[in-house]
This record gives structure tokens, C-alpha cells and sequence, in this order.
């Protein structure tokens, strides 16, 4: 039997608030709570609500034949938390039936895969401990954000125990090859990758609503008739998306919920696909080669590259002096600052800086709080200084501590008299020494 | 396509930005060809005459037939206006020539119709009379050359437009580069609001040169929105180097406004945002060149501030001394309250100076490599000119793209655009 694999990426940013560089080193209150919660709530009542629901329904209808998944950054479980614990509910409902799998992420969906090793696997880390916590399942399958992936990342990923990870399967990146089969690392083959088959997923996630699309309107049956099209030999079609797809992307009106409730029927009836989960779709299929990717590949945009985050002089200088903080976080332990450097690590701050979007694309323009890219970057670089005053304060006040537990305030006044008796002869010595020299210039 | 476009300057002899816009978009014509027959009210003889045929008002005569047909009289009338009006000067000037009382009904009637009449083609005192002159020649010349379509150029202007199509029938394009609002704020002067109003109506098209001032067209002259288009304005450089070896002199990042220091030009604004930056950052000027009738509130304001050791005025500058306040230069500002299009943010750009500009200006619409912002926002302006000084990407960006954003800015393509205006009105 041929796989359907559905996988959903959940992800909400935590949106800066308009930070003026007068609030540096004055306020420290990074984040627009009111745009983040009524965005949440709008998602919510949309999507996440509503499409939720229907997956549950489905699977008490079919049961397990019927499986999903979902990546749900960690900055998205935050904000259900703060904003929507309904929501996180309801996916804890999905949780329970056992046909759901939840795959690992970084935790604030950053892009310190390709920047640094050490802080990635620490976000993974997080994130894995917030999916055990809510979900009660430890993942086994990795995605990157926004499905970044190079043949680097990948040995990374399986050094940290997974099996599988999920990847872009665009036509330049394969070349020939059909998305359709399970490929593994070019390092380490026992990294299995599965790969989005793009013409179907974006049929349903960009297309379906259309109406200038030659196949619009989308039905099952058209749907159906196409999956049954796929090359005989080929075992696996991978349909990866936003899940905010349903209900936002495409409103409920299109027609788009009555698509997916009628899907799993006229899967189990006409065709002979059935869904699994990604570890499960990883085990079954053989994989039918290796895929090299030495240059980091993503699903974004008609390049298929990471130009949508990084590369114009905005994005590298942002993204660089945030890096250049690394040293400093890992030298503290206070709450607030690491909660802040998480969030700022997400890669909507460096999408906003795109200048791609004056010529491509309004998906840029999604939820984007900004005019600009330079209005993004200036916001952003303000936070980012207040932050760094901040932490820079902190690890002082730590050398501090450090300093009052090793020694007594005793100690502490004896050694500043020896430093300042070292100090008055050092001086005198020098004045002596320059007095010297510079008369000797004046008369030679 | 032949044009018969009146104007009021050409370079080289020019006083403000309409000149130079008008020189760009007949050479543009040229490319597209479209011949043109641009009419000013003085000509000097060294005009660039390679791409255009310049027709010296003051050398046409009038014919007397001409002028006692009763159609012509009837299409003139409403030009006797007796109003001391001269716009485009500063008020001290206005109050002196308004107080000599100059521009009396009988005099203006007495003048007009002399057979050839010396025009200033200046902005001077007796500008209504020129205007009303300028039309009756103009309806001459409509009578005596052959052409398809009337293009006129700002309200000094219209009147000549209409004239000649009243005398031709031929179709009329009213060229709008800025309105009453734009020069006067909400004081506006009742005449010459009123004749470019006549203008528009009369016009069979009316150009503009920003959406900002379609709006204006639209919503405060009561103007069929299906006849007002927009073409952005262009500009066209020198190719010649401007002095690049030139050196830095301060030491500290200079931030510049630079433009007449007048309400419209929102001075007051960039001297409150100056103020914020000044008290979280130390490694900065701020410079302010050129004059007009808010200086003296400037600068008693920079005193009150305290401010006046990181905050310089230059005056008025003119020709090179531009392109080296642009060298100076690390950001520029145009906080306009009000500008129809704008043509020196596109020249600091050019001169590689990464620009802060209001989005109540035209050339906002035209731009993406620029920080836009509100003219009264100062908490934004401040913002965006402490962004430029501080974070070194944003001013590389600016460089890498502006250029070639300004530099695709041309005429040819507004020329063309104007070329299927003048279409649609045949």
C-alpha cells in the first residue's frame, strides 16, 4: 500500500511591540501582547478551533487509519498558554486518540541551525521537554524551521537520535528525482528523509481558493483522481503545510473544511494510499537513495533558498550581532533574559527584513506588522540593544557575585589597598620614566 | 503627435523645480516622438533648443484681427483680475510690493494689449498681468501654429491653455505639479484657486504628479476623478562627477534638512526630532540650509532647546554647494507637510545618502529604499534617523539599492505614459 503523510507546521511569532530607541535602557517590555493575543485569538476561532475539531472527528469516525502530525514551535504553545489554552486543550484531545504524532522543532522556530550547533541542540532540547510535558510523547522525527535542511543539519540531527526529518522536495533541489520515495543523509544514512511533494501540498495550501487556477474549483474526486495518477512504483506522497491553511489561508467559505472531512473517505474507497504518521511512513518505505544538499535548502519562495531570512545587509547584521551575544547568554541564568534571547531568535524578525517582497510576494506581507523591512530592522535592532545592555549588566553583576563568594569583604578591602599601593608605584615609576625620555627630546 | 506646451521657465534660466521637470519630459517626448513647441513668456536665446522649439512669448505679436474678434473677448474676460497676487515670493517681499499698490484694474487693462509686451518671466509684481498677457499671446499663437493637443504647466499657465483650446479646439492637458494647498497651507489665495480650478475643468485631462496631489485634485477642486492620471515626476542627473574627493570636515555623522525653511517644508518637526536623538546620542549634527520665513522661529527654538552647539544653519544653497552639504551628509530628511512630489530626496540618494522622507510627499509613492514616515510622528522620525546612525546595515542597504533605484526613474517612461495620455484625449 502507498503512504499519504499529512504533517502541519503550527508556528506563531511572539510580534515586537513599536520599541523606540528612547525605551533603550528604559523599558524592557519587548513584546506587543495586544497584537500577539488578537492575532492568537483570530487564528484560533479560524483555524486552530475549528480544524482541530474536524481532525477529531475524523479519527473517532475512521480511528487510527486516519493519522496526522503536527510541529508546534514553542514560542505557539507559549502564546496558547498566555492566550488560548482552549486550543492547547484541543490538541491535547488529539494527543489522546494515539493517531497523532508531534514532531520536534526548535523551540522559538529560529534559524540557529545554520548559525550555531550548540545553541540549536539546546532549543531542541527545550522544545522536546514542552512536547513531553503537554502531549505525553517523546518525538522521534525532526523538522527544521520552515523546513531549512543541508546535508550539515541533517548529520546534526541524527547524532541527536532521530530517525527521520522532514524536508523541501522541490524540482531544483531533486533534479529528477520523484519526492515520492524515502531518501536518507548524504552523511549518515540512517537519517531517512521525507520530502514534501510540493504540486500537492500547495494545490491545497496556495491554489485552492484560485479562481484564475485552470483546476479550480478543487473537489475530493479531482484530488483523488490525481493521487491515483502517481507513477505505480512510487510509495509515498508527503503533504506538508502552514496549518493555518484551513480556515486562514483559505477561509472556511472556500470550502476548504468540507475538502478535508470528505478526503479520508474517498481515500480508504477509491485509491489504494493510506495515512501514516512520519516515523511510521520512515519505517516502512525502503529508502531509495541518498540526497545531497551541500547548500541549505528551505520551502520558502520560488527559490527554495533562505534569502527570505538572510542575505540582504539588514538580516546579516541583525542576525549577526544577535549570534555575537552567545558567549554572554550562556554565562547567565536569569529567567526573563533567556526567555527574551529565545524569542528574539525567531525567524519572523528576519523575515520582516525581506526586501525581496517589494517584487514577490505578498505572502511576506502575512501578518507582518511592519510597513518595511527597515522599519523591521530598526525596531528590532533597538530591542536588541536594550538587550544587550541587559545582559551585559547581568553577566557584570555575575562577575560580581562571583567575586563575593570567593572572598570576604575583608579580603576584598586588603587586596584593593595592595592593588592601590601597586598602583601609586607602577605611576610614579612611569611619570619618572616619561619625565626622562621627554627631556631628552628636547635636547637632542 | 505635435504639442504646443506652455511653461513658465526653461532651463537655464529656472527659480524653481518646474523648469528642470519640464526640460526632463520634453526630452523624454523627444524619444517617444512627440514633437514639441514649448512656449515661455521670455526666452534668453541659449536654451537648449536640440529637442524643442522654443517660442518666445515676448517676440509674437499680436494681430490685430485677432483681437477684435468678439469670440477671442469673450474667452479672455475673466482673466481681469486686480488682485495683488504674487506667489512664489517670501511675504517680506509680498508686503513691499503689496504696499506700492501696483497692480491696479485700469493699468492691467491698459498693458495687456499692447502689440508686443516685454514679459520678466519672473515671479515678480506684476505677475497677474503677465499671466492674463500670456494668454492673450498664447490664443495668437494657437491661431497661427499647427498642432494636436495643448499641454500647460502649473496655474501660471492654465489661462494660456484655455485660450488655446478656446481658439483651436484642439484638446487641453493640465499639467498639475503643486496646488494652492501645497503653497499655502489651508490659507489659500481665492484667485488663484479659482483659476486653477478653471484650469482643470476646462482641461480635457489633467496629469498629476503624485497620487498625494490627485487627491488634492479630486477632493478640494471637485475634479472628475476619471480624467486625473497620475505620472511621477523623474529626474535626470548630470553625468558629470560632483566632486566625490571632497572630505568629510566634522567628525561627528551629520544628519541634514535642506530645502526652504517654510511651514510646508515641516522645519519644525526636524528640529523637534533633532532634539530626541541629541539627548540618547552624542556623535552627531544636525545642519539646516537653506532660508524662508520660519528661520528666525528655528532658530530661537534650537536656542531654547540648547541645542545650538550640535545644530547648524547655512543658509540658502545653490548649485555645488548642495552637492557638497550631500557629501557632508549621512542622512538625509524631508519631513514635508505637504509636497505634491519632491525631486531632493532622489538627488541625496544619488549622492549616496540614504533619505528619511514624509509619506505626505509624492516621490514616497515612487520610492521603496527610503524610511517613510508621518510629518508630525517625531517619536518615528527620531527613530528612523537613530536607526541610520547607528546601525551600520541599514545605511549599506540604502547605498547598494538606492542608486539604482533612482537611477530607473526616467523620463522616457513618464514621457511615455504622457504620449497615451495625450491619446485618450484625442
Amino acid at each position: 500500500m502507498k503512504t499519504i503523510c499529512f504533517y502541519f507546521q503550527v508556528h506563531q511569532p511572539y510580534r515586537l511591540r513599536r520599541y523606540r530607541f528612547f525605551d533603550i535602557g528604559e523599558n524592557h517590555n519587548y513584546f506587543d501582547d495586544f497584537a500577539n493575543r488578537s492575532i492568537m485569538r483570530k487564528v484560533a476561532e479560524k483555524c486552530y478551533l475549528p480544524t482541530n475539531q474536524l481532525f477529531l472527528d475524523l479519527i473517532n469516525e475512521y480511528g487510527c487509519k486516519f493519522k496526522i502530525s503536527y510541529s508546534i514551535s514553542g514560542t505557539a504553545i507559549d502564546q496558547f498558554e498566555q492566550y488560548a489554552p482552549d486550543v492547547l486543550d484541543s490538541f491535547k484531545r488529539l494527543a489522546d486518540t494515539g493517531c497523532v504524532e508531534f514532531i520536534s522543532e526548535t523551540y522559538s522556530h529560529s534559524l540557529s541551525a545554520i548559525k550555531n550547533e550548540s545553541e540549536f541542540k539546546k532549543q531542541v532540547e527545550l522544545h522536546k521537554k514542552k512536547i513531553e510535558l503537554h502531549f505525553n510523547q517523546t518525538p522521534k522525527v525532526f523538522r527544521n524551521t520552515e523546513l531549512i535542511y543541508s546535508d550539515t543539519i541533517g548529520t546534526l540531527v541524527a547524532d541527536m537520535g532521530y530517525k527521520a526529518m522532514l524536508s523541501e522536495g522541490a524540482k531544483h533541489v531533486l533534479g529528477w528525482k520523484s519526492p515520492n520515495y524515502v531518501y536518507t543523509n548524504a552523511v549518515n544514512p540512517r537519517l531517512k528523509l521525507l520530502l514534501k511533494n510540493f504540486t500537492l501540498s500547495d494545490d491545497i495550501a496556495f491554489r485552492f481558493s484560485n479562481r484564475a487556477w485552470e483546476e479550480w474549483p478543487l473537489t475530493t474526486e479531482k484530488y483523488i483522481s490525481w493521487l491515483n495518477a502517481i507513477d505505480e512504483k512510487e510509495e509515498i506522497v508527503n503533504l506538508f503545510m502552514d496549518y493555518e491553511t484551513f480556515g486562514e489561508h483559505q477561509w472556511a467559505e472556500t470550502g476548504i473544511f468540507e475538502f478535508m472531512r470528505h478526503l479520508p473517505y474517498k481515500v480508504f474507497s477509491d485509491t489504494n494510499f493510506e495515512f501514516l504518521i512520519p516515523s511510521e511512513a520512515a519505517e516502512k518505505h525502503q529508502p531509495i537513495a541518498p540526497m545531497h544538499v551541500p547548500h541549505p535548502i528551505s520551502w520558502a519562495d520560488e527559490e527554495r533558498d533562505l534569502t527570505a531570512w538572510l542575505g540582504n545587509d539588514l538580516q546579516d547584521e541583525a542576525f549577526d550581532k544577535l549570534y555575537s551575544l552567545i558567549d554572554k547568554v550562556q554565562m547567565i541564568s536569569k529567567e526573563e533574559l533567556l526567555r527574551d534571547w529565545k524569542y528574539l531568535q525567531t525567524s519572523d524578525h528576519f523575515y520582516y527584513m525581506c526586501t525581496k517582497w517589494f517584487s514577490d510576494g505578498d505572502v511576506h506581507k502575512y501578518f507582518n506588522p511592519y510597513d518595511s523591512p527597515y522599519e523591521a530592522f530598526i525596531n528590532f535592532m533597538n530591542v536588541l540593544s536594550d538587550f544587550t545592555l541587559r545582559l551585559e549588566r547581568e553577566v557584570m553583576n555575575n562577575r560580581n557575585q562571583d567575586m563575593l563568594s570567593t572572598y570576604t569583604p575583608e579580603e576584598i578591602k586588603k587586596l584593593i589597598g595592595e592593588y592601590e599601593q601597586k598602583l601609586t608605584e607602577l605611576k610614579s615609576v612611569f611619570d619618572k620614566n616619561s619625565n626622562d625620555s621627554s627631556k631628552k627630546e628636547i635636547y637632542s | 503627435m505635435r504639442v504646443l506646451m506652455f511653461g513658465w521657465e526653461f532651463p537655464p534660466h529656472i527659480t524653481g523645480g518646474l523648469g528642470t521637470a519640464c526640460y526632463g519630459l520634453v526630452k523624454g517626448l523627444a524619444k517617444n516622438n512627440v514633437e514639441v513647441l514649448f512656449v515661455v513668456p521670455k526666452a534668453y536665446g541659449d536654451e537648449d533648443n536640440s529637442v524643442v522649439k522654443i517660442v518666445d512669448a515676448s517676440e509674437i505679436e499680436l494681430n490685430q484681427d485677432t483681437l477684435s474678434t468678439d469670440d477671442f473677448w469673450r474667452k479672455v474676460t475673466f482673466m481681469e483680475v486686480g488682485s495683488s497676487l504674487i506667489p512664489y515670493v517670501s511675504p517680506e517681499e509680498f508686503k513691499r510690493i503689496s504696499s506700492m499698490d501696483i497692480l491696479d484694474q485700469t493699468k492691467l487693462k491698459q498693458t495687456i494689449f499692447r502689440s508686443k509686451y516685454k514679459f520678466s518671466g519672473k515671479y515678480g509684481r506684476d505677475l497677474m498681468e503677465e499671466v492674463s498677457r500670456y494668454a492673450v499671446i498664447a490664443a495668437a499663437l494657437a491661431v497661427k501654429n499647427n498642432f494636436d493637443v495643448i499641454h500647460a504647466h502649473d496655474w501660471l499657465t492654465y489661462a494660456a491653455g484655455i485660450a488655446a483650446k478656446s481658439v483651436s479646439k484642439k484638446p487641453l492637458v493640465i499639467h498639475v505639479h503643486a496646488t494652492e494647498f501645497d503653497r499655502s497651507g489651508e490659507n489659500v489665495n481665492q484667485n488663484v484657486y479659482d483659476i486653477e480650478r478653471k484650469g482643470m475643468e476646462a482641461a480635457d485631462r489633467v496629469i498629476t504628479v503624485s497620487n498625494y496631489t490627485r487627491n488634492i485634485v479630486i477632493n478640494r477642486y471637485g475634479i472628475d476623478a476619471s480624467k486625473v492620471v497620475t505620472v511621477h515626476n523623474a529626474v535626470e542627473f548630470d553625468s558629470r562627477k560632483n566632486g566625490h574627493d571632497e572630505q568629510k570636515t566634522v567628525p561627528e555623522k551629520v544628519v541634514t534638512f535642506l530645502g526652504r525653511i517654510t511651514f510646508q517644508k515641516g522645519p519644525d518637526y526636524f528640529v523637534e526630532a533633532a532634539n530626541m536623538v541629541l539627548q540618547k546620542y552624542n556623535n552627531v549634527r544636525f545642519v539646516m540650509a537653506g532660508s524662508g520665513d520660519m528661520l528666525n522661529r528655528i532658530i530661537k527654538r534650537v536656542a531654547e532647546l540648547q541645542i545650538s552647539d550640535k545644530f547648524h544653519f547655512t543658509g540658502f544653497l545653490k548649485g555645488n554647494d548642495v552637492n557638497r552639504m550631500f557629501l557632508q551628509s549621512d542622512v538625509y530628511v524631508m519631513p514635508s507637510v505637504s509636497e505634491p512630489f519632491g525631486i531632493s530626496p532622489l538627488e541625496a540618494m544619488r549622492a549616496n545618502v540614504p533619505v528619511i522622507i514624509s509619506k505626505q510627499s509624492g516621490v514616497a509613492e515612487v520610492l521603496n529604499h527610503a524610511i517613510k514616515i508621518d510629518f508630525w510622528d517625531i517619536d518615528a522620525m527620531a527613530d528612523a534617523m537613530y536607526g541610520l546612525l547607528n546601525y551600520d546595515g541599514l545605511p549599506t542597504m540604502f547605498r547598494r539599492m538606492g542608486q539604482e533605484e533612482v537611477l530607473n526613474l526616467k523620463w522616457e517612461n513618464a514621457a511615455r505614459k504622457i504620449n497615451e495620455i495625450y491619446q485618450t484625449a484625442l
